[in-house]
């Protein structure tokens, strides 16, 4: 029954990739969503050229927000932090590669919303997806 | 005390019956019967309710008080039919009832006219490391504005306030105790006649957080000794948007209003404005009379079924569920053991799966629960744990629903792979 929770999902969750801090960075940001309590804590570190060389991140969340955030992680080396800030969130929601509820939107984004924090150095300019509900999931759910 | 043989009072309805005055009940979720364990954040309405919300709207609405016209005098007997109810559910007297919005705005209520009318720089107000968010933020306010100090009492490891604690707090001399009846994530039910006491002779008032305790426990004000004492309509199987302070008449009488507007005035020039009486000086503005007509319409048909039944039908569908949880590997069940001093409300964490997770593939088993840190997030740093998945259970609650709850967190162990 489960698109949602499928392997890759669930290996990204059990398993995600640069987990942890880095020692060495430029660039750290950490947001909460504080609907559910979710963390996350993201560090970048720059080249000379002003691309990512190494991300890492720890917090504690959900098999969907963990995973999105490891999936993006393996994505953001060599870009710059316009680059980053510039990422559309389908960009995540492709990377996940499933259909994520309204209710779910805000787990899948934590990490892009922490990402462009860091880039930015202060919080993104940020709306928050699904708290009103999005119509189209509403007539989805044929109610 | 001698023991002496008790039964539990019954239900004066079978199980069946009271189902099927809730229609929603029939909805089927995923293709599953709906086994609806989100009580503790809002109950479903019986059609006892949602008749008398329709036909208020459909016969008598009109604004209530000072229309002398037939729809507007029929509205406000409904609305003051209500408070007369809710009054006598708590055992109070009418005039000790202020319909609020929710529970929420009865305790901050409390804080913003008591709170600032009475605290000093230096003074102290005590709350519990259990308490929802609404009976902590209006309390952290009034002391951050005040310069006075908040003190919270611990509990302990099975999750019951630690009264000895609790005890040595009191020996700082806090102006306001306010601890929650029933707390919704341990389902800990909290001994508030003894602790009234306490606060009494420690010269506290005490305010009682009813938001769960509403639906649960038979309540008499009287004897339960809380100076003040909130409930919201929504989770008593009421509609939303309607909630009642109870507050002893001296100190509400001595109180400045909240909420300034039409209805609360006795006179009002341009040199000076007086209150009115009781209850109306705390209800400023038109009031929710349809939500209030639903809640008393609740509280009827609550007290028809009889608290102490409703009671001892969730106690032992939460012995039930305590037993079958128990089945379940890797669970962390928060809370005291099932018994007198627990509620109908059982929260867990599953290790190496987040409260999400387990809430989103429950749902396709068509099992409604809470996930997350339930507006408690102090509590959830004193558990060690993010949040936690929280069953909580209604009158109309079976074991059938306990056991689509189990069926379901086994499943979530397969999905994990666990």
């Amino acid at each position: 029954m489960d698109e949602l929770y499928r392997d890759q999902i669930l290996e990204h969750y059990k398993r995600p990739h640069h987990f942890g801090r880095l020692d060495d960075f430029d660039l750290d940001f950490e947001d909460n969503n504080p609907f559910c309590g979710d963390e996350q804590h993201v560090f970048l570190k720059l080249d000379g050229d002003g691309k990512v060389s190494e991300v890492a991140f720890e917090g504690q969340g959900c098999a969907i927000s963990t995973a999105a955030t490891s999936l993006l992680t393996d994505e953001l080396e060599g870009m710059t932090r316009e680059e980053i800030l510039n990422l559309p969130k389908d960009f995540v929601l492709d990377l996940l590669g499933i259909d994520i509820s309204a209710t779910r939107m805000k787990c899948a984004l934590l990490g892009l919303k922490v990402v462009k924090g860091a880039s930015l150095g202060q919080p993104a300019d940020w709306e928050d997806e699904g708290e009103q509900g999005d119509p189209a999931e509403f007539e989805r759910s044929g109610i | 005390m001698e023991p002496t043989a008790t039964t539990a009072p019954a239900l004066p309805r079978s199980i069946d019956e009271i189902r099927a005055e809730f229609p929603i009940l029939a909805r089927e979720i995923h293709g599953n019967p709906l086994a609806y364990l989100d009580n503790g954040a809002t109950a479903e309405k019986p059609l006892a309710v949602l008749d008398a919300l329709d036909n208020y709207w459909r016969e008598h609405n009109a604004n209530v008080h000072r229309g002398v016209h037939t729809l507007s005098e029929e509205a406000t007997a409904l609305y003051e039919e209500a408070r007369t109810t809710v009054a006598s559910h708590l055992g109070a007297d009418r005039r000790e009832v202020i319909f609020t919005r929710n529970a929420t705005e009865a305790l901050n209520l409390i804080a913003y006219s008591w709170g600032r009318t009475n605290l000093e720089a230096g003074d102290r107000i005590l709350i519990t490391e259990m308490e929802h968010h609404s009976n902590v933020v209006p309390w952290y306010q009034v002391t951050q504005e005040k310069e006075a100090h908040l003190d919270w009492a611990p509990i302990t490891d099975d999750g019951r306030l630690d009264m000895d604690a609790f005890a040595a707090l009191l020996e700082k001399g806090p102006k306001i105790v306010a601890v929650t009846h029933v707390s919704n994530v341990l389902g800990t039910i909290n001994p508030i006649e003894e602790i009234a006491r306490l606060a009494h002779d420690a010269g506290a008032l005490l305010v009682v957080d009813g938001a769960q305790g509403g639906p649960k426990l038979e309540l008499d004000m009287a004897a339960l000794g809380a100076d003040f004492y909130a409930v919201t309509g929504h989770k008593m199987y009421g509609p939303t948007g309607i909630g009642a302070l109870f507050g002893r008449r001296e100190l509400l009488e001595e109180m400045p209003p909240f909420i300034g507007g039409g209805s609360m005035i006795k006179k009002v020039t341009k040199e000076r404005i007086t209150w009115a009486g009781l209850p109306a000086k705390f209800e400023g503005g038109t009031p929710p009379i349809g939500e209030a007509v639903g809640f008393g319409a609740a509280v009827r048909w609550i007290d028809e079924l009889g608290l102490p039944a409703i009671h001892a039908a969730e106690a032992e569908l939460t012995t039930y569920a305590l037993d079958r949880i128990a089945e379940v590997p890797d669970l962390r069940v928060f809370g005291p053991p099932a018994g007198d001093e627990r509620g109908g409300i059982v929260s867990f964490a599953m290790e190496g799966v987040h409260a999400h997770d387990i809430s989103e593939i429950l749902d396709r088993h068509g099992v409604a629960v809470r996930a997350g840190h339930h507006c408690a997030q102090v509590l959830m740093e004193r558990l060690g744990v993010p949040a936690t998945t929280r069953a909580s259970f209604a009158v109309y609650n079976t074991r059938a629903d306990v056991d689509q709850l189990i069926d379901g967190l086994l499943d979530v162990r397969k999905v994990f792979e666990l």
